[in-house]
């Protein structure tokens, strides 16, 4: 096909060279993967296996250990439920709603993934603690936010702010509002047509916020560890007892609330790959 | 089944609405009123606003001024909800995650029907639209016109007062379109609800209305029955859009317009002198191969073949293109090239200083130009 003087570029490797490349890149993802995501896992599992059963049951019945879990289960309820009330409130906003700084909030919206944990705790305590702006009125009152489960909340929350609202946002926009306004001139409410409508379409989006909300929630560590002060038995979270473990020298109960977390771990990403799969396939219809 | 009797027809009446969107106005100063029980349509090339209308008579959309009035009762202030229309979008905007019948009870549910009375009327309406064996059925399960089929049963449901329909069969094709058209109509006659129908499809509009609103860059260009926006355009945009013309530019001469040695009468009430053009139905165009008294000569530049009938392209000794439509078996001594004499009786003459369909050019609906 060339003609003389013409040069020929190959686009593509021939054959051979193709699959060795290919089979290449291969190998070098399932490495990649493999050594850093499964070996840990697969580590942690065994260390738990070598502790043995008396160890997992021993950990399990420790009063610090549970009480650790039931403060993650707390703060990872009520940050679920203030983000997807106020998520879908401001998702509804960006999508629906042209204002004069629309595109500023979408940006603020962003900023918590931007932020270190770390930096939100501080935050936290500039605010909340000795000498914090909101310190003298809520100190007033009787109300201790600083060292105790409000401000643990609270930078937990803001840390989540933007994983319902970025879910929903494409959701709603791909799904546009004849729908609703369909239900207006049938009859129905602002809330009938929310309830019915919106929150039905928009319902896999927001359980995939929700499941990423929540695994964040349960692994969040950096801005806790500030805001909490680490008080066992009152303000220690499950990984907050991960650490103050393997800082005692006591390995094996640390492997054992390790595991536990990993095991949620999994079970929510097998819940996000549900919910991402059945939002697309609505999106599609 | 579903009476008259259940739907009194109730006229809407809109008075100097306006609608503007930051500095764009959109609906400029449009009064009309729909008949009882009749058909109206709101015909105009998109962008004349004739949706924005529709929207601001079911509550969708607030007028930037005006009244709004419904039964004799004004609506202007009234929510969506209190309006009681039906609405039928372009596409269909039926509930996705709802079977058909749960889509059609939807207006039922929402006003808290008893669970048997709203089994009762979807039956009853599935059975009108003639969907009855579809009722478990999603609507990515149907087709496009059986979709708009279950949002017009759904628009039906709560019995509203008035029928919004808001190009209705925009988003189908062609021989859909044509089956629904038809099949609406029959759905009129059995139903009588008041209806307004939102179009830019003038043959949907001729057809199936009573009444025409023709709406032309957000202002009502003319209001009156089919035949009457068809043969008496009241501006060169009705005359333009409303059915196809070909525009013959000259000026007025003794209640004719003149151009070369030819003139065309229906400038009477023009001023001598004017510039003018005459728009001319492409079936008003006499084509004989022999000279008439009156006639003038042209030459055949294109025959298009339409099925039963031929359109046949025209050059006028001073250059101006005619359309002229003539039956088959009339072709006789007409083909490329020939020169034949045409006949212009009926003619519309506005003056050149207003304003036109499609700027200096004229597109008719099949798309065939006529330069000026």
């Amino acid at each position: 096909m060339s003609r003389p003087g013409e040069l020929r570029v190959p686009v593509f490797p021939s054959g051979t060279r193709r699959r060795l490349v290919h089979g290449g890149f291969i190998a070098i993802a399932l490495l990649y993967v493999g050594i850093l995501v499964i070996a840990p896992l697969i580590g942690i599992a065994w260390a738990v296996f070598q502790a043995g059963w008396s160890t997992i049951v021993s950990t399990l019945r420790q009063p610090d250990v549970q009480h650790a879990f039931y403060l993650t289960g707390v703060i990872t309820v009520i940050t679920v439920i203030v983000t997807s009330i106020f998520g879908v409130i401001v998702a509804i906003v960006i999508a629906r709603d042209h204002f004069p700084g629309r595109a500023l909030m979408s940006a603020l919206v962003d900023l918590p993934l931007a932020v270190s944990p770390v930096i939100v705790g501080l935050m936290a305590v500039v605010l909340f603690g000795l000498g914090g702006w909101f310190e003298p009125w809520f100190t007033s009152q009787g109300i201790r936010i600083l060292f105790a489960l409000p401000s643990m909340v609270l930078v937990t929350i803001f840390i989540c702010i933007p994983f319902v609202i970025r879910e929903v946002v494409p959701v709603l926009q791909e799904v546009g509002i004849t729908e609703e306004e369909a239900a207006r001139t049938l009859g129905a409410s602002s809330l009938q047509t929310f309830f019915r409508v919106t929150l039905k379409n928009i319902r896999w989006g927001l359980l995939y916020g929700i499941a990423l909300t929540t695994a964040r929630s349960i692994g969040e560590i950096g801005a806790v560890l500030i805001v909490s002060g680490q008080i066992t038995g009152q303000t220690e979270t499950a990984t907050l007892y991960v650490l103050r473990a393997f800082d005692q020298f006591q390995d094996d109960p640390g492997f054992v609330v390790a595991l536990t977390l990993a095991l949620v771990s999994i079970v929510l990403l097998v819940l996000i790959e549900t919910f991402k799969r059945r939002q697309e396939r609505m999106q599609r219809t | 089944m579903t009476g008259t009797h259940e739907m009194p027809g109730t006229p809407i009446r809109v008075e100097n609405l306006w609608k503007r969107f930051g500095a764009f106005e959109a609906v400029k100063d449009v009064t009309f009123t729909a008949e009882a029980g009749s058909i109206t349509a709101l015909l105009g090339p998109s962008g004349s606003g004739k949706s924005t209308v529709l929207r601001m008579i079911a509550g969708l959309e607030e007028p930037t001024s005006g009244r709004i009035w419904m039964e004799g009762e004004e609506h202007t202030f009234k929510t969506v909800q209190e309006r009681r229309v039906g609405f039928v979008f372009q596409h269909f905007a039926l509930f996705r995650h709802m079977t058909v019948s749960q889509n059609v009870a939807f207006g039922l549910s929402v006003r808290k029907q008893p669970k048997s009375q709203q089994r009762e009327r979807v039956q009853d309406l599935l059975e009108l639209v003639q969907l009855t064996g579809f009722r478990d059925r999603y609507p990515d399960q149907l087709s496009g016109g059986q979709r708009q089929r279950v949002a017009l049963a759904r628009a039906l449901a709560p019995q509203p007062k008035v029928l919004l329909l808001d190009e209705p069969f925009g988003a189908l094709d062609a021989r859909v379109r044509q089956e629904l058209r038809r099949w609406l109509d029959d759905l009129h006659q059995e139903l009588g609800v008041t209806s307004l129908l939102v179009t830019h499809d003038q043959d949907e509009a001729l057809e199936l209305a009573n009444r025409i609103v023709v709406m032309h860059e957000g202002r009502v260009e003319q209001v009156g029955s089919p035949d009457e926006v068809y043969d008496e355009p009241a501006t060169p945009f009705v005359a333009g859009f409303v059915g196809s013309s070909s525009v013959l530019h000259g000026h007025v001469v003794e209640g004719h317009v003149q151009f070369g040695d030819h003139r065309v009468a229906g400038a009477g009430h023009l001023v001598e002198g004017e510039s003018a053009r005459a728009f001319i139905r492409p079936h008003d165009v006499r084509v004989k191969t022999t000279p008439q008294n009156g006639s003038l000569p042209a030459t055949v530049e294109r025959v298009v073949n339409l099925g039963w009938l031929s359109r046949v392209v025209l050059r006028l000794p001073d250059d101006q293109v005619l359309i002229a439509e003539l039956p088959n078996d009339e072709l006789d001594g007409v083909e490329l090239g020939s020169t034949v004499h045409v006949d212009l009786r009926r003619a519309k003459a506005f003056r050149s200083a207003d304003g036109e369909a499609s700027g200096s050019e004229m597109v008719d609906v099949t798309g065939v130009v006529s330069r000026p």
